[in-house]
């Protein structure tokens, strides 16, 4: 099951809706892993909006059962990359070449919906104007608050920073600006005392 | 009355005659203090003693928001109006005292944009003229496209053409010149926000061209103040207290709350800003809704009306004041 109906939580935490074609100029998509059925389903909706798409995919682990898929779809532009951090240069300059009308689609994990996010708010789009679905991993990019280090792809609370070591528990409070989750340490008040990890929403 | 905003008491020291049918006011406080500061979009309400009658209209400042020594608001005429323009155009000496409201502001720059493209029709240039000294002050990016009638009643169009010749540009409606809307919007760099101000025909062209142009709703903005029509008399009844009051032909409801001493809440008199907000409680018969507030399940479910530009047909109203 790739689509996961996230519990009500507090205001910070961001929810994630259906993409739906929208008229515009151009359409940006940026997915990673199972976001790619978002896209699929989108195209199948609206015929003829992957003309005028430029698609960034990251397949991360799925290796080549979506990439194959995303072609045969002919995207205006396809680019097929590792990692976020490789296609980030791509997404800035396709934001600073873009005009008003420009349709923003993100789908897949929250971490790469919540990164390309805080590139296209940069670039001016009104958050509530991007439109992001929820596909694959619960996985999250979390920040901790004590050392400022990100950990990618965390999925058990509490966790370990991958930067200082301490024992983080994963919150609902969110950094738009960071593109992460908070993590707060869980055993501050008694060093030792941290309970059982657990995977996130099980 | 704590409805509104703070009066402020001023003394006209300047009425200009710009054309044929707009003039233009200064104010200063008549106590020579400072006036408070404000922001581009930013409008004030008049307050027009004419007769018997208490008129409240809302304009947009123009001035210089970084100018405390008086506020300026220019008047469109309206012969077919209710009479406040004509009131401003007739009445008004240098010398007069008035008193006008603090300055609120429901056409604000959104200062996160990074370049205002702004439309302006005839009078709706006045929110856009204190925008332009506000951004020219601080640096701030901006292209203007004026349409006006002829050369002779474009207000302030050879000024501002004049003083910023690469941002302005102005469209004769005489020489048949037609902004070209579709072309221009799909132009902007992303980030740029779109505002609007002028008759309600270009307020919805331009909102509705823009929509099919995938523009958020988020980055345009639009300030279309609506007068009340006048309408047919009819009664309300306060539910606290069971009093009967009459709204004449040619007041709106909230003036007719006023003129009995009720003291409703209000900012802009026109339709927009929602505090006037008022809960229904029974009625027998149908709303006339105007306003841009309320939504249309809002205006269907018969709960709420906006006194300020808002009537109503029908056996009896209750209202919750």
């Amino acid at each position: 099951m790739t689509r996961f109906q996230f519990p009500k939580s507090i205001a910070s935490r961001p929810v994630y809706g259906r993409l739906t074609a929208r008229p515009g100029s151009a359409h940006l998509m940026v997915a990673d892993a199972e976001g790619a059925e978002a896209l699929l389903d989108l195209a199948a909706a609206a015929p003829g909006l992957m003309e005028r798409a430029h698609v960034i995919y990251l397949p991360k682990t799925t290796g080549a059962t979506y990439a194959r898929r995303l072609e045969t779809l002919s995207p205006a532009q396809l680019y097929i990359g590792p990692s976020y951090p490789a296609a980030e240069p791509r997404l800035r300059k396709a934001l600073s070449d873009a005009h008003m009308g420009l349709q923003v689609y993100l789908a897949g994990t929250e971490g790469l919906m919540g990164q390309a996010m805080r590139e296209a708010i940069e670039a001016g789009i009104p958050a509530g104007a991007i439109q992001t679905e929820h596909r694959g991993s619960v996985a999250r990019r979390m920040q901790c608050v004590h050392c400022k280090g990100i950990t990618e792809d965390v999925t058990t609370d509490p966790f370990v920073c991958a930067h200082c070591g301490l024992n983080l528990f994963v919150r609902d409070h969110y950094s738009r600006r960071m593109a992460a989750f908070q993590g707060v340490c869980i055993d501050a008040e008694d060093p030792g005392d941290v309970p059982p990890s657990k995977e996130l929403y099980s | 009355m704590s409805a509104g905003t703070r009066k402020i008491d001023v003394t006209v020291t300047d009425v200009v005659e710009v054309n044929e049918l707009v003039k233009r006011f200064r104010f200063e406080r008549s106590d020579g203090g400072e006036m408070p500061t404000f922001s581009g979009g930013a409008h004030t309400v008049v307050e027009m003693r004419d007769g018997d009658v208490t008129r409240l209209n809302p304009y947009s400042l123009m001035s210089d928001p970084r100018d405390r020594r008086a506020f300026t608001i220019s008047v469109r005429r309206d012969e077919a109006g209710r009479g406040g323009s004509l009131y401003m155009h007739r009445q008004v000496r240098i010398g007069d005292r008035m008193v006008l409201s603090y300055p609120v502001n429901l056409f604000a720059l959104d200062l996160r944009a990074k370049k205002h493209l702004m439309i302006a029709g005839g009078i709706g240039i006045t929110p856009f003229l204190a925008q332009i000294k506000q951004l020219s002050a601080t640096g701030g990016r901006f292209e203007l496209h004026y349409s006006v009638r002829t050369a002779a009643l474009g207000s302030y169009a050879g000024e501002l053409a004049g003083r910023f010749p690469a941002n302005v540009h102005v469209y004769h409606d005489d020489q048949s010149q037609v902004i070209d809307l579709a072309r221009l919007l799909d132009g902007q760099p992303l980030g740029t926000h779109l505002y609007v101000c002028g008759p309600k025909g270009m307020i919805d062209w331009v909102i509705r061209t823009a929509t099919d142009h995938g523009w958020p709703a988020e980055a345009v903005h639009y300030e279309e103040f609506l007068a009340p029509q006048s309408g047919k008399p009819f009664e309300v009844t306060l539910a606290s207290t069971g009093r009967v009051i009459t709204v004449g032909e040619h007041q709106s409801m909230l003036e007719a709350l006023e003129a009995a001493g009720v003291d409703a809440p209000y900012l802009c008199r026109g339709g927009a800003c929602g505090q006037c907000e008022t809960d229904v409680v029974r009625h027998e018969g149908h709303f006339i809704h105007r306003d841009h507030w309320l939504t249309d399940d809002q205006k269907t479910c018969g709960k709420k009306i906006m006194p300020c530009v808002s009537r109503f047909e029908g056996k009896s109203l209750v209202i919750d004041r």
